[in-house]
């Protein structure tokens, strides 16, 4: 076993040598532009994008004209979200999204509140997922976007997509869904689900880093966007720029292997991801899951550990890279506002840790993480004072503390 | 973040960790922050004849709030009230090559300082034959 081990698959994953390897000529012998009509350069360079389109269409189960290039999945979601306000803005002025999508909807939900639009964040439930009623609660007769991600980044949990999908059609509305951390992991149908734009990503699955998608319904409704760049009109208007074709046959590749290898490896990372909670809590007491137990993606587990501060475990488990919802982490000083939105405490939000299983580890990887975890936590308790006050029967909740 | 070794030894290796018994003759006790915050420091000292002759900590917190207030104690051994007093968070800053996000982590070290030798002071105004009754047994 070699050492850091890589334990945060959420954050971006390693490119498959097989993906690499399918993408090598398109840097050297074919190195043409897939928008060259006139040589055989560009018809070449075309027929790697085509095969690509066609492998990403396979594995979301969409037609590859739906399928919209863009840098990754953070332009995705802006190209949606500021897209269809652009193009419907007649219509109405409401957007429809949830208070732990990642930052690149919530971010860009503010940019665009600020130029007017309103926008309605909902509450989840406290396994931090989306009630599909709230969703049609919050409608108004000028909403004009629902946009609501398919798996949480930080705690996994999988929203119930189909049934906000129903919801949207019934109502006319177009629907969103920031596919991410899902696609590639778990099974996703964009006919099933309903969905009329999706973003993802392709470092998220093992390919190359700077290329994502958006997937655009053609039929039923047909989904216009205003592009946000605009030029030589590639990807049906959309989206303009030349494509970065070996970043686009590398995407289509990790798009095929993760289709072909969806089904085990998924029960193998639910495996390896069961035993590392198990190993842990085992060992440690008031060790707390984050998000919902069962509808998770696989390689996902979310942990607060009572009484000691993320980084400071962090610190302790250096040769292993994981990432925590403590302040201390993040440059604003805040704990992770997933977790608060759950209605985990803050104290519970800095205790947090978030592993992420991928293609590349081991169960070898596992034991070495738990026995490591264990005697991290043990070390930080035997300095932590909370842990002693709640040792000696005191409730930390009814505690003066001198907060700064 | 990359941690300056000196952070990292403390972390490893705290000095002066745990308690005394709070209602102990001559003991001053300070717990500054809140759980809330993402740390909690409680820093003690053991006071004979005006001098610190014991120091001890405990700290939920990052690894340079850790090393903060292991440091701190260190520094508190030996001192006189009115010397320990003086500690700087800035010094603590300096020993340990804090970045600029990490100060406040030695800000409440230096609180944690002051708010034991307050609590050591009103205990030792309240009942000041206490501390000699004690000093002699
Ligand atoms: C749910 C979700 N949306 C969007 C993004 C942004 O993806 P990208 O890095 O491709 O822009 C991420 C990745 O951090 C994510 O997890
Ligand atoms: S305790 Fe939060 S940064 Fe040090």
């Amino acid at each position: 076993m070699k050492l850091p081990i890589y334990l945060d698959n959420h954050s971006t994953t390693p490119c498959d040598p097989r993906v690499v390897e399918a993408m090598l000529p398109y840097f050297t012998e074919k190195f043409g532009n897939s928008a060259s009509r006139n040589h055989s350069f560009g018809w070449e360079s075309e027929e790697g994008v085509d095969k690509a389109r066609k492998q990403i269409a396979q594995l979301i189960h969409a037609d590859p004209k739906e399928i919209v290039f863009t840098s990754g999945a953070t332009e995705s979601d802006n190209l949606s979200l500021k897209g269809v306000v652009e193009m419907y803005r007649e219509k109405g002025d409401h957007i429809i999204t949830s208070s732990t999508e990642h930052r690149a909807v919530i971010d860009t939900a503010k940019a665009l509140e600020k130029k007017g639009v309103k926008v309605t964040y909902l509450d989840v439930g406290k396994d931090g997922m989306v009630n599909p009623e709230d969703v049609r609660n919050a409608i108004t007769d000028k909403t004009i976007l629902i946009s609501i991600m398919l798996a949480n980044n930080e705690i996994g949990t999988i929203n119930p997509i189909a049934e906000i999908g129903k919801i949207a059609k019934e109502n006319g509305i177009i629907f969103h869904c920031d596919a991410t951390q899902g696609v590639g992991k778990i099974p996703v149908d964009v006919q099933e689900l309903g969905v009329d734009l999706m973003a993802f990503s392709s470092h998220k699955i093992y390919g190359p880093k700077g290329i994502g998608a958006l997937y655009v319904r053609r039929k039923g409704p047909r989904v216009r966007l205003e592009p946000m760049i605009h030029g030589g009109g590639h990807e049906r208007g959309m989206r303009s720029g030349t494509l970065p074709v070996p970043l686009v046959v590398g995407f289509g590749k990790a798009c095929e292997l993760c289709e072909q290898e969806m089904a085990s490896e998924a029960e193998r990372l639910i495996k390896l991801r069961d035993r590392l909670e198990e190993g842990i809590t085992k060992e440690l007491e008031e060790v707390y899951l984050n998000g919902h137990r069962t509808e998770r993606l696989p390689g996902n587990l979310n942990l607060s550990f009572a009484y000691v501060e993320g980084e400071a475990l962090l610190m302790g488990v250096k040769e292993i890279a994981l990432s925590s919802g403590s302040a201390c982490t993040s440059a604003t000083l805040e704990p992770s506002y997933v977790l608060r939105a759950l209605g985990v405490g803050s104290d519970l939000a800095h205790s947090s840790i978030r592993f992420g299983l991928g293609r590349f580890n081991t169960a070898e990887e596992v034991e070495y993480t738990i026995d490591r975890m264990v005697k991290a936590v043990n070390h930080l308790r035997a300095m932590s004072p909370l842990y002693e006050m709640a040792k000696e029967g005191v409730d930390l909740k009814t505690v003066q503390w001198a907060a700064h | 973040m990359a941690y300056s070794e000196k952070v990292i030894d403390h972390y490893n290796n705290p000095r002066n960790m745990g308690s005394f018994k709070k209602e102990e003759d001559g003991v001053g006790t300070g717990i500054v922050g809140a759980p809330e915050c993402g740390d909690v420091m409680k820093l003690q000292i053991k006071v004979e004849n005006d001098t610190i002759v014991d120091a001890k900590f405990k700290t939920f917190g990052c690894g340079s709030a850790i090393a903060s207030s292991s440091l701190a104690t260190e520094w508190l051994k030996g001192k006189t009230v009115e010397e320990a007093g003086k500690i700087k968070n800035t010094e603590i800053v300096q020993e340990l090559n804090l970045p600029p996000v990490k100060i406040h982590c030695s800000v409440l070290a230096e609180d944690a300082i002051k708010s034991a030798l307050n609590d050591y002071k009103k205990k030792a105004e309240e009942s000041p034959k206490v501390e000699s009754a004690a000093s002699s047994s």
